[in-house]
């Protein structure tokens, strides 16, 4: 498999108020393989949807390098980013804020056919985008008539389905899809799931999938990257990090999820303590505070991802192996 | 999109005005403003086919008809020596000095009607003027952010420090002696360009401020996000994410800047530093009446009672807009 996007040492710090900044992204590195679907799992405020924004230049990076296709997109200015974009696309978490209230469903999908010339830099006639738009809506299973409506008038599922019409309207290869189904009813998680994956089988898409709900994460995705703290600690495949995490963060988030088994409480690692901010983060390994096998060496030596097996890197002193 | 319009909803405009036309208060608002400009609208008629007066010509020594009898405009003062004349009270009849005559003997009433077009003009003028001279700073500020901001921002801070009248006064006192001359720009001291432009500009900040603060949630909403991942150009983001977003706040903005406009240019004229004579205004019969203010009351209570009216109806109008356009607002997180 190919890379397609491949993030090298991403940095991301926010300045603050008298001289403090706030570090988002942490030498964040990683690659994004043609064709899988890579998840990103991490408590709120961890930089999951940083690093998504940033992996599509959304937000402007502190440092670091992100290729996408072999190019370097981590310096290109908006305007050179514009014919990047058509390959590259975003679903939102909040289905509603993601779409322009004032503008109908037509007029939201039209717009980036009517951004960005077609495959021969002609501007795309009426007849063209109508008939892309009924193919969208086929695509996301809404009916036609939805194009003249607005969006307040569509339930959180269907406007989902909206927004991922809209980011596949000019035949990207990459979705960063960040938490899109969290806001979403269980029932309508499971549909918008499915339809994520029918959607890949069907046009060839690769996903970066952002959700802090391990169990669809674990449906979706063939890898996993668990975030903590601005810094991927785990990353591997998705069988293997759930049944045998390496991190012990991990390994607590794992135990979390409740299971429908009697007893199962008593295997649950309870950490203790809150998140560090990321405005002073711990010295050395910055899970460090939190671990229950954390030793003196973690509060000085900071961890790097390294290969503890197969696809399988961890960034800690003392794993499960 | 053309060939999709079996059942097209309401766009939010639409909905916002059925939901205004909904609520009466603002219709009867709504329809005392228009009856208040077509009055004004209609002074000609008025003061040539009605009253047959000229409402700017002095007229100590003429005299009316009513009900058969000539009456002198001034008339003598009751006092035992009959020293001194006051001018002639409300007849209550259209035809004849309805409202009496003012200490140069023209008929309020006429006076009235003619001030009234140009209060109601000078407000609407200053209030559109204002509005978009407020959009592009407020929208600029917002959008580009920075640098721009910063600049924006602290002129309109140094504006603020200065009271809004303190400040109408000082520009209408500089340019009331001889005008404007700025550069190739020559404005006459009785051009009603000036007032206007000096109430658009003293209320620039406060029409600025809360656009500018809309804008900058906007510009960070995530549909502003969707529409940079993809790809649209940065003007048209502004034109068609920004822009739609922010007319409603802009529009609920605009009867209350008219009321604020009325009432200032009043009281510019009243101070006789606004509107000029000949020219008449609310604000410059308020001060003709100001001497007759315990013989004959009318001559101030009336434009004074016109310019309430027109402010309240504003205001009743502004409440009446913004529930009629805050509706998407609020009762849209439903489903």
């Amino acid at each position: 498999m190919t890379d397609i996007l491949k993030a090298v040492e991403l940095c991301k710090d926010y300045r603050l108020p008298r001289g403090k900044t706030l570090q988002a992204l942490d030498n964040v590195s990683l690659t994004v393989r043609s064709g899988e679907v890579l998840g990103l799992v991490g408590e709120s405020g961890c930089g999951k949807s940083t690093l998504g924004r940033c992996l599509l230049r959304l937000t402007d990076l502190s440092s670091g390098t992100i290729l996408f296709e072999d190019q370097d997109i981590s310096r290109m200015n908006d305007h050179a980013l514009r014919p990047v974009r058509r390959r590259m696309q975003m679903v939102f978490q909040d289905s509603y804020a993601a779409l322009n209230p004032k503008r109908r469903i037509g007029d939201l999908l039209a717009e980036p056919l009517r951004v960005h010339p077609d495959e021969n830099g002609q501007k795309r006639s009426r007849q063209v985008i109508e008939a892309r738009l009924y193919e969208l809506m086929d695509l996301v299973s809404l009916p036609r008539s939805a194009l003249t409506r607005y969006p307040h008038e569509f339930s959180g599922g269907q406007r989902q389905r909206i927004n991922i019409a809209r980011a596949l309207a000019l035949s990207p290869r990459l979705i960063v899809a960040d938490e899109p189904v969290s806001a979403l009813d269980v029932s309508v998680q499971a549909q918008i799931v499915n339809l994520f994956t029918d959607l890949k089988e069907q046009l060839g898409l690769t996903y970066v999938f952002i959700a802090h709900d391990l169990a669809v994460v674990r449906q979706i995705s063939t890898r996993v990257a668990v975030m903590y703290l601005g810094a991927i600690v785990e990353l591997g495949d998705t069988d293997t990090v759930m049944q045998r995490p390496a991190h012990p963060y991990t390994a607590a988030l794992i135990s979390a999820v409740p299971q429908p088994v009697i007893g199962a409480d008593d295997r649950r690692i309870l950490l203790h303590g809150d998140v560090p901010s990321p405005i002073s983060p711990p010295s050395g390994c910055r899970f460090h505070t939190r671990c229950p096998k954390a030793e003196s060496r973690c509060a000085q030596d900071a961890p790097q991802l390294r290969l503890i097996g197969n696809n399988h890197e961890v960034s800690c002193h003392f794993p499960n192996i | 999109m053309s060939g999709v319009q079996e059942t097209t909803p309401p766009g939010p405009w639409r909905s916002a005005f059925r939901v205004l036309a909904r609520n009466r208060a603002s219709m009867v608002a709504l329809g005392v403003l228009g009856l208040m400009v077509l009055l004004s609208l209609l002074a000609p008629f008025y003061a040539h086919h009605i009253a047959h007066t000229d409402p700017f010509r002095a007229n100590v020594a003429g005299s009316f008809m009513l009900d058969g009898k000539t009456i002198d405009i001034m008339q003598p003062n009751d006092n035992p020596l009959h020293l001194g004349l006051t001018p002639a009270g409300p007849t209550w009849n259209p035809s004849a000095y309805m409202l009496g005559s003012d200490s140069q003997g023209r008929d309020v009433a006429a006076r009235l009607l003619y001030g009234g077009r140009i209060s109601l003009l000078i407000s609407f003028a200053a209030a559109a003027l204002c509005i978009v001279i407020a959009s592009v700073v407020g929208i600029l500020a917002g959008f580009f952010g920075g640098i721009v901001d910063m600049v924006l921002s602290r002129i309109m801070d140094i504006m603020w420090a200065v009271p809004v009248y303190l400040f109408a006064i000082s520009l209408s006192i500089v340019t009331i002696s001889d005008g404007l001359h700025l550069g190739p720009i020559t404005l006459e001291a009785d051009n009603l360009i000036i007032p206007i432009a000096i109430i658009a500009l003293v209320y620039m900040p406060y029409a600025a401020r809360p656009i500018r603060g809309r804008v900058m949630a906007l510009r960070n909403a995530d549909f502003v996000m969707a529409a940079r991942s993809l790809g649209v150009p940065r003007w048209r983001i502004l034109l068609v994410d920004i822009l739609p977003n922010v007319a409603s706040s802009i529009v609920v903005l605009a009867p209350l800047l008219a009321a604020f406009a009325l009432l200032t240019e009043s009281a510019l004229s009243f101070l006789s530093i606004g509107v000029q004579a000949p020219t008449a205004s609310w604000g410059t019969i308020i001060q003709d009446g100001e001497g007759l203010i315990y013989s004959r009351p009318m001559v101030a209570i009336a434009p004074g009672l016109a310019i309430v009216i027109v402010v309240v109806a504003l205001n009743v109008l502004g409440d009446g807009l913004r529930d009629a356009l805050d509706v998407r607002e609020t009762s849209k997180r439903g489903a």
